[in-house]
């Protein structure tokens, strides 16, 4: 059951990366990509209907977390203290911009609200990025399950960790391109015309970026964490997972050079969806890995809330999901085909 | 310690500003558009539009600082969290995959798929959307119940709280009558909100058919809710908390000592220190009644109790139940006198209860706001009621100094975010309601 939950839970923020990742990335890319009024209203149009929805994929992993692991998440929390309030800051400004932006006419207006939207999306990956960062190097847990730890450190080649560190910014610059370019496929998808075409030269060159961010967030892991890839020589499927999602990131330059403008975004649905479950997989059962000692380390046994509660959760998370596949599926129809730059409003 | 109650208790009142009023106005909107949709009269087509946009605005700004409120629980109070996760993490997980997902998948369907959807399709679609942003009250107030009156727990090997039975947890009486009275709140406020523009333009002499249609729902609607606050629901809540937070009442009452035949106290001041209620002006007998159905009734004072488990603040508390019960009276009258001069045909002309209408919108902002203060103070020194005291329930490793930092940035910020929202919020009712089709 305990497993089960670990799995669900790895699925949900999955989704939610792929999700809410395609919005931030647009942000990212905004300011690039969208040089004129009307088309940056034509990129806010692709992402305004969804991408709150999108973000309640983190409101419900982070509730799913809360109840099946409650030890994990009152650990992680207030361990990550800073870090979450900052994101917590840059989520709302994010949220205001997209919603509030078109409320006025006014140019300073709309650039207030743009600035806001670029810088509020390029942060939130890179602390993102930094908290997976964290969780695979580890935090310095205590034998009561709780932990407190720096915002940043000097960025030298050693081991004196904070949230921020040279490990964990490389792991929050690799977040940002990967979702840069998730997003600039999500708008070669969504959109056409002049941002289109910009997306497609933009994707090309943050192909190479993320290519060479993650040659070096690899081999920086074993500083960080020695043992992080020990458990791989008895799994398998980590490994496939990763060799499935290396085949999507190489298939996106074959795809941007085809016509069917969904593929390159699917080959980075694959590729993150990939990269994230093997990650996962090589994890478990680890929730939280202590640098203090291993023994203090909170898994998915230890962590977690009883049986019963457990069981009873699968009920209504199995209702709950039916009904938020046939949502999404729903709106993501409604919303089919491109957002054209002439089109007024959303 | 102090600074993490301060935040979460500035964050949450703020917070709640705006979902009372988007429950409320959610289901005037659904009202509005089953009119449309029975009379084929356009004018309750505009008013739905109106309200629409006002909703958007509000629903964003609701959205964004709800947010923070579910990160708090762990980042602020993560024994809180640790101790009973394994129970009310099943509502808050709940809430997000029944309501959110649900409220947000429609709410952009619903601003601006009018016109693709049809007339029958967006009336669902708002239904949709009313039926989300109730459900989500449900499963925080039901999260709230049990830290009030915790119900379908055991305690599990490690000192934790686990769930024992679902539904004795999610059908906590506690939680029915507590949800009760907040949803027949939120609509108080929703439906003063709409008298109250309907009475602005009715002084300004504008938009002649909306302010009167405004004026007449709001109104009407405001009636109905504040009779349902008062009987059932709130004579229920006050029952529970007589019979399961002995504490609580005699503080919210202001009765120091035990004794029948216990007054009800109108006004006065508490004294902690000399544990007597200065210049009481106070009805004999009646809390006795009220509380327990029978004028001799023994009402346990807060010398009946240990003062380790008397509620921290007092008057705090004091001042927000009579604040609450005072405001809730006073909007009830305005809004049985205004009912009665629409009836009469007499409303559009009396230019004194159309001011007060207009100037009354705070008050049920401040009522909800002076009952959540009730409910929670009410409730300590337990933060889950004879389980967990507050003091043991922050999260042990944060600094206070990180905490008191994050909470000036959230007063910084919600401040600008206030500023902005009553602007944008002026502006639509300033542009009147049919400025849609001229926007951008």
């Amino acid at each position: 059951m305990q497993a089960l939950w670990y799995s669900l839970l790895s699925a949900m923020l999955i989704v939610y990366v792929i999700l809410d990742g395609f919005d931030f990335g647009a942000g990212i890319v905004y300011g690039l990509v969208a040089k004129t009024d009307a088309e940056r209203r034509q990129v806010l149009s692709a992402v305004g209907p969804v991408w709150d929805g999108n973000e309640v994929w983190l409101l419900a992993a982070g509730g799913t977390l809360f109840f099946a692991f409650p030890r994990a998440y009152a650990a992680g929390f207030s361990g990550f203290y800073m870090p979450l309030v900052i994101l917590l800051w840059l989520l709302i400004l994010r949220g205001l911009s997209i919603e509030l932006r078109s409320h006025e006419p006014y140019k300073l207006w709309h650039e207030f609200w743009d600035w806001t939207f670029r810088f509020a999306s390029i942060l939130i990956v890179i602390i993102l990025g930094a908290a997976f960062g964290n969780i695979i190097r580890g935090v310095p847990l205590n034998a009561e399950g709780y932990f407190a730890i720096p915002l940043f450190t000097d960025m030298l080649i050693r081991p004196s960790i904070g949230i921020l560190d040279y490990y964990t910014v490389v792991a929050g610059l690799f977040a940002l391109g990967v979702l840069a370019l998730h997003g600039t496929l999500f708008l070669v998808w969504k959109t056409d015309g002049a941002v289109r075409g910009r997306s497609i030269a933009l994707a090309k060159r943050l192909w190479w970026t993320v290519f060479a961010l993650a040659v070096v967030t690899f081999a920086l892991t074993p500083t960080v964490q020695p043992a992080f890839f020990a458990p791989l020589a008895g799994r398998v499927w980590p490994l496939f997972l990763l060799l499935v999602s290396l085949a999507g990131f190489f298939y996106i330059p074959t795809a941007l050079k085809g016509t069917n403008d969904v593929r390159p975004f699917l080959g980075s649905v694959v590729f993150i969806a990939g990269i994230l479950a093997s990650m996962a997989g090589t994890l478990f059962p680890n929730l939280i890995i202590s640098t203090t000692n291993p023994a203090y380390n909170m898994t998915a046994y230890t962590a977690s809330a009883s049986t019963y509660g457990l069981q009873i959760g699968l009920v209504w998370w199995i209702i709950g999901m039916i009904l938020v596949v046939g949502y999404f599926t729903f709106v993501y129809r409604t919303l089919s085909g491109k957002v054209s730059a002439q089109t007024k409003g959303e | 310690m102090l600074w993490d109650r301060l935040q979460f208790a500035f964050t949450v009142t703020y917070h709640y500003l705006f979902p009372q009023l988007t429950m409320g106005l959610a289901l005037i909107i659904v009202f509005m558009k089953w009119r449309y949709l029975r009379t084929d009269n356009d004018k309750w087509n505009r008013a739905a539009r109106f309200w629409a946009r006002i909703f958007a605005i509000n629903f964003a700004v609701g959205v964004v600082t709800g947010i923070p409120m579910e990160f708090q629980f762990g980042t602020n109070w993560a024994g809180f969290s640790n101790f009973a996760g394994g129970v009310i993490g099943q509502t808050l997980a709940m809430e997000g995959v029944f309501a959110f997902f649900l409220e947000s998948s429609l709410l952009g369907l619903f601003l601006f798929g009018e016109k693709k959807l049809g007339r029958r399709s967006h009336f669902v679609v708002a239904a949709g959307l009313c039926a989300g942003s109730w459900l989500s009250g449900y499963f925080i107030i039901a999260t709230n119940a049990f830290m009030q009156h915790p119900l379908g727990y055991t305690v599990g090997a490690n000192g934790t709280l686990q769930l024992a039975s679902f539904w004795q947890f999610v059908l906590n009486p506690w939680a029915v009558w507590e949800y009760a009275h907040n949803m027949s709140a939120s609509v108080i406020t929703a439906s003063t909100v709409v008298a109250s523009v309907g009475a602005l333009w009715k002084l300004i002499g504008k938009y002649d058919e909306e302010s009167s249609l405004f004026l007449k729902v709001g109104v009407i609607t405001a009636l109905i809710a504040s009779v349902l606050q008062i009987f059932p629901t709130g004579d229920q809540n006050g029952k529970l908390v007589a019979d399961y937070q002995p504490t609580a009442l005699a503080a919210l009452e202001g009765v120091f000592k035990s004794g029948s035949m216990a007054p009800l106290a109108i006004i006065g001041q508490p004294n902690v220190k000399e544990q007597t209620l200065e210049n009481p002006i106070a009805v004999p007998g009646m809390l006795s009644f009220l509380a327990y159905g029978s004028f001799n009734a023994t009402v346990k004072g807060l010398d009946a109790f240990p003062q380790e488990n008397w509620p921290d603040n007092i008057p705090l508390l004091y001042y927000a139940y009579h604040i609450m019960v005072g405001l809730g009276t006073i909007i009830l009258a305005l809004m049985a006198i205004s009912a009665l001069l629409i009836y009469l045909k007499r409303l559009d002309n009396t230019r004194a209860v159309l001011w007060l209408l207009m100037l009354a919108f705070p008050f049920p902002y401040i009522a909800t706001t002076a009952g959540w203060l009730t409910t929670e103070l009410g409730r300590q020194p337990w933060i889950v009621y004879n389980l967990l005291r507050t003091s043991a329930a922050a999260s042990p490793m944060v600094n206070t100094g990180d905490v008191v930092f994050t909470t000036i940035g959230f007063v910084g910020l919600y401040f600008v975010i206030g500023v902005v929202f009553l602007y944008l919020v002026g502006r639509e009712i300033a542009r009147g309601p049919v400025y849609a089709e001229g926007k951008v």
